[in-house]
C-alpha cells in the first residue's frame, strides 16, 4: 500500500467535496490517520471499501476518544475506525471523525451499512461515549442497562458515590470516600492521626 | 444430649449409632451439597477444575452441579458481579429452595476486587444476599474452594433446627425472598440492601477537614 499522502490524494480525487486532513497520532503509534468531515466520511469509507486499489473489506475496530475543552479550543469526541484489507493483506487505514461533545449534537454517520461488523462496536461507542450513529440499524446500549443515562467513558463522568465503607482507602479513593461520608477502618484513622502529630 | 460417651462408643462397635436427630439431619445435608451450576468470570474456571478429576469435589459430596436453582442448595458466586448481572444473581438465589447457602468465591465476588472503583462492578455480592463463606484470591486455587466447602460443612454441622438460635428458614415468619435491585439511571436501586449488609460498626467516618489537616 502507498504512503498516507497518496491515500489521501486518491480519496480526495474520488470524493472531491470531502475535507480530508492527515493527523499524526501519538508518536508511539507511528500511524498517521485521515481526519474526514462528518458529511463525507461515509463516501470516503465506501471508496476505500470498493476501490480495487484498496479493497478495505474489514473494519477491525471502532472506538471513541473524548477530548475535553481547553482554554482556546472547544472539546470534541473523535470516532476512530481501523480498516484492513484481508484480500490484499494490507492495512490499517485509520479514519477519524470529530463531533461536538454536547449530547444533542454528538452524532456521526454510521458505517454499519458498509461493514456489518461495526454494528456492536458502534453500539459500544454509543453506550460509553454517547455518540449517535445516523443510519445504524439497531442503536441501543450494549454493555450498560437500558435505563442507564450516563456515558461512563467520557472524561467528565462522575461515578456513583458508593464509598460508605472503604477498608483500605488511599489517594483518590480516600478523597472520594471522605466526601461521600464513608466509614474508615481504625487503621486508616490511626494513620490520619499519626500524620497530624507530625 | 445426655448419652454416656462410653456407652455410645460401645454401641457403635455393635453397629448401633445413638445421636440427636439434629446431628443426623445436619450430617445428611452437609454430605450432599448440590451447587448451582453457574459461573460469572475466571473464578468459574477454578470451580470447574475443583469439580474435575484432579481435585474431585465428589470426595466432599458436592459434585452434582445442578443447572437449575430449584435443585440446588449452594450458590457459588464465582467471579465478578457486574451491576447489570447482580439482579439476576439475587433472583437465582431467591429461586433456590431453603435450606440454602452461598459461597462468595474470589476477590471480585467478596469486594469488587481490582474493579472495585469501577462504575459497573458491584462491591461484593454480600450487599444483596447473605454470604456464608468468603474466599479471597484472584482467582482462589481449587484447594481454597475445597477448604470453603469444608468450612461450610462444619458450619452446617453446627446449625440448630429449633430454639432461639435456629436458622432463618425454620422461622415461619421470616422473610424468604431477598430484595432484587432494579436498574436505576446512575446505579442499582437501592445500591445496597441494608437488611443484609451494614458497614462494620466499630468504624467511623472521617471529615474532609481531618484529611486536609493530615
Amino acid at each position: 500500500m502507498e504512503g498516507i499522502e497518496k491515500i489521501k490524494e486518491a480519496a480526495a480525487l474520488a470524493v472531491p467535496d470531502a475535507r480530508i486532513e492527515i493527523v499524526n497520532s501519538t508518536p508511539a503509534a507511528q500511524q498517521p490517520s485521515l481526519l474526514v468531515d462528518r458529511e463525507h466520511v461515509h463516501a470516503v469509507a465506501k471508496f476505500f471499501k470498493e476501490d480495487p486499489r484498496f479493497q478495505m473489506d474489514f473494519c477491525s475496530c471502532v472506538t471513541g476518544v473524548d477530548y475535553l475543552p481547553k482554554a482556546d479550543k472547544p472539546g470534541f469526541i473523535e470516532v476512530v475506525y481501523h480498516l484492513y484489507s484481508v484480500t490484499q493483506r494490507e492495512g490499517p487505514i485509520i479514519l477519524k471523525v470529530r463531533t461536538p461533545r454536547e449530547l444533542d449534537q454528538c452524532r456521526v454517520p454510521s458505517l454499519t451499512p458498509l461493514w456489518r461488523g461495526c454494528e456492536f462496536q458502534e453500539r459500544e461507542a454509543f453506550d460509553l461515549y454517547g455518540v449517535k450513529f445516523d443510519g445504524h440499524p439497531d442503536l441501543r446500549r450494549i454493555l450498560m442497562w437500558d435505563e442507564f443515562t450516563d456515558h461512563p467513558m467520557r472524561k467528565d463522568y462522575v461515578p456513583p458515590a458508593d464509598y460508605e465503607w472503604e477498608p483500605t482507602p488511599h489517594d483518590e479513593t480516600l478523597q472520594r470516600a471522605v466526601q461521600a461520608g464513608g466509614i474508615m477502618p481504625p487503621t486508616a484513622i490511626e494513620e490520619l492521626e499519626k500524620a497530624k502529630k507530625k | 444430649m445426655a448419652v454416656d460417651e462410653g456407652l455410645k462408643s460401645e454401641l457403635q462397635k455393635q453397629g448401633i449409632f445413638v445421636l440427636p436427630f439434629e446431628q443426623l439431619y445436619n450430617w445428611g445435608r452437609k454430605s450432599s451439597i448440590w451447587p448451582l451450576q453457574f459461573g460469572l468470570a475466571c473464578c468459574a474456571i477454578e470451580m470447574i477444575a475443583s469439580a474435575a478429576s484432579r481435585y474431585d469435589l465428589a470426595r466432599f459430596g458436592a459434585e452434582v452441579f445442578r443447572a437449575t436453582p430449584r435443585q440446588a442448595d449452594l450458590m457459588i458466586v464465582a467471579g465478578t458481579v457486574t451491576k447489570k448481572m447482580a439482579p439476576q444473581v439475587v433472583r437465582l438465589y431467591n429461586q433456590m429452595p431453603e435450606p440454602k447457602y452461598c459461597i462468595a468465591m474470589g476477590a471480585c465476588a467478596i469486594s469488587g476486587g481490582p474493579f472495585k472503583d469501577g462504575y459497573n462492578v458491584l462491591k461484593g455480592i454480600d450487599r444483596y444476599i447473605p454470604v456464608d463463606v468468603h474466599i479471597p484470591g484472584c482467582p482462589p486455587r481449587p484447594e481454597a474452594l475445597i477448604h470453603a466447602i469444608m468450612t461450610l460443612q462444619r458450619k452446617i454441622a453446627n446449625q440448630h433446627l429449633e430454639k432461639e438460635n435456629r436458622l432463618r428458614w425454620y422461622d415461619k415468619n421470616s422473610e424468604t425472598e431477598f430484595l432484587i435491585p432494579s436498574y436505576g439511571e446512575h446505579d442499582l436501586q437501592p445500591p445496597v440492601n441494608r437488611d443484609v449488609w451494614q458497614p462494620p460498626r466499630n468504624y467511623r467516618s472521617v471529615t474532609l477537614d481531618e484529611v486536609k489537616k493530615a
